[in-house]
């Protein structure tokens, strides 16, 4: 069936672009400070228009995960470990875990940024674990 | 609330299924047909005595209009006529509006019948991919996330939250199996232990195959009217009592809470309009889609504090014999669940159980009930509680 791949609005393609070149790209309502995810044309809480894009840190926590077991369809190859990020600039977003032993996944874990090509068009934030805080003269 | 603002202006006065579990020799179509007949005449009507047909389409035999084909294929033009489609939680919202409709003089008899075969009208994978395409096209679905995956990343998050574990999960599982063994036409029947839960194929940790919800073929229909003209029918009326609703979000990573539903709001807006308490239900017909989803609506409904879900279950109250029988046909998780109908075994049941018809598994004292259903990823509520006295 192929993977689905997003094709995205003109809402959306600052986001896309941003992924291209290795940046996560959000929103900032410049009327009451929200910052948003997914991209909208509007603040999802306050209403305003007035957003301009920003580069995130790319750094967040893991709210929630689950090792898929049994792949959606033929077109993953399971295992993958699905998450919930919580980024420190406030949104959640949905995205993989990659190179990951499941085993040492917690939630509350901190994790970092990166970009996977999706297709020859679409690049995509996924996220690794953040190296563990390396021992003092280590 | 129910339309009017009163409790028990509207009564089911029939309903309805077709075989279920894997039934290839009907399609989708034909078993909405099927249920919406045997209904109205479980009712003792004709179809001339009855004006309103809303329908739920099917994922295995999508049809544009879909409510307009049903009643086309009965040969009958019902004046209201209309196909809705709010996920698993359409059951109830479908039988709101149906209430809406006869409120507002649309209609003064309506059928709400569904049906749909994931099991022998599409492949697994179809199957499979149908009911992921709820997750976001951009933003969820290109990580390839499953339906149990979204539901695995609730139960992680009850997990980490209120020390429940995978245990606490499998005995959801356990409690509708003890049920389903009960009932000759449910899907699944062997009895199965916390054990046998706990050590079934893995699917999205941390949930496995047996806390997941069957995939089948199957429909169901219910007649609803207004109580005055729900008397002297074949089979003692069963009304409505109270009806609520809870919208938080659509998809799962837009959830501001991963642990606590809008089924709380659901609830309580059913219950108040009742004017009952969760104290003085007898019968909980839940939405079991996968265990973690009925551990947190035994919560958020009000059941049991927030957080001790897991240990409820454990109690053993909802199995046989227990003070809150729970899914008493042995709910998605062992019944049947054909998509989008798949609450509608929980309303057929509960009409089964009020009216006293439930044979070996009839509850001794049942003289409420209270169904709730639930649609996209613990996204949107209905809770709906029926009673024998208006």
């Amino acid at each position: 069936m192929g993977k689905p791949i997003p094709r995205p609005t003109p809402t959306e393609k600052p986001f896309y672009d941003g992924c291209a070149r290795h940046e996560l790209q959000l929103q900032h309502c410049q009327h009451c400070a929200h910052v948003l995810f997914y991209p909208r044309t509007l603040c999802d809480h306050c209403s305003s228009e007035n957003l301009i894009w920003q580069v995130a840190s790319g750094l967040g926590t893991i709210a929630s995960y689950t090792v898929v077991r049994r792949s959606v369809s033929s077109d993953y190859e399971a295992p993958y470990v699905i998450a919930l990020i919580d980024l420190v600039e406030g949104p959640r977003m949905m995205s993989q875990i990659i190179d990951v032993d499941p085993d040492t996944l917690a939630v509350g874990l901190p994790v970092s940024v990166d970009f996977a090509a999706w297709s020859e068009d679409i690049t995509l934030p996924v996220f690794r674990l953040q190296p563990a805080a390396r021992v003092e003269g280590d | 609330m129910t339309p009017s603002g009163l409790s028990g202006d509207f009564a089911l006065i029939g309903m309805a299924e077709s075989d279920v579990g894997i039934v290839p020799e009907k399609s989708p179509r034909e078993l909405c047909v099927q249920v919406t007949l045997d209904a109205v005449r479980d009712a003792g009507l004709t179809l001339k005595d009855v004006d309103g047909l809303i329908t739920c389409n099917a994922f295995a035999e999508p049809i544009l209009y879909h409510a307009e084909a049903v009643a086309e294929y009965l040969g009958w033009q019902p004046r209201h006529c209309v196909s809705v489609s709010t996920g698993g939680g359409t059951t109830f919202m479908a039988l709101n509006m149906a209430a809406a409709a006869i409120a507002a003089g649309m209609a003064n008899t309506v059928v709400v019948a569904m049906a749909d075969s994931l099991r022998s009208f599409m492949t697994r994978e179809q199957a499979m991919v149908v009911q992921s395409s709820s997750g976001h096209p951009h933003y969820e679905q290109p990580y390839g996330p499953t339906v149990p995956a979204y539901y695995a990343l609730i139960a992680r998050a009850h997990m980490h939250q209120y020390g429940t574990t995978e245990a606490h999960f499998a005995e959801a599982a356990v409690s509708c199996r003890a049920w389903a063994s009960q009932h000759p036409k449910a899907q699944m029947r062997d009895p199965i232990s916390v054990n046998d839960v706990l050590n079934s194929r893995a699917i999205a940790d941390p949930l496995k195959v047996l806390d997941c919800s069957l995939v089948s073929d199957g429909g169901a229909a219910v007649v609803i009217t207004r109580k005055d003209r729900a008397l002297d029918r074949p089979h003692n009326p069963v009304y409505m009592l109270g009806y609520g609703e809870g919208h938080a979000y659509e998809h799962i990573s837009q959830a501001s809470d991963l642990t606590t539903s809008a089924a709380v709001q659901s609830g309580a807006a059913a219950y108040a309009q009742a004017g009952l308490a969760p104290l003085d239900i007898d019968l909980l017909q839940l939405y079991d889609c996968f265990t973690p989803a009925l551990l947190i609506q035994i919560e958020d409904l009000g059941f049991c504090e927030k957080g001790a879900g897991g240990d409820w279950l454990a109690s053993g109250i909802s199995k046989p014999g227990g003070s809150k029988p729970l899914n008493t046909h042995g709910g998605m998780l062992s019944y049947c669940h054909p998509g989008n109908p798949g609450a509608m075994f929980g309303l057929t049941e509960a009409i089964t159980q009020l009216r006293g018809n439930a044979g070996e598994r009839q509850l001794e004292h049942v003289s409420t009930a209270l169904c709730h259903a639930q649609g996209g990823i613990m996204s949107s509520h209905a809770s709906l509680i029926l009673g024998r006295e208006c």
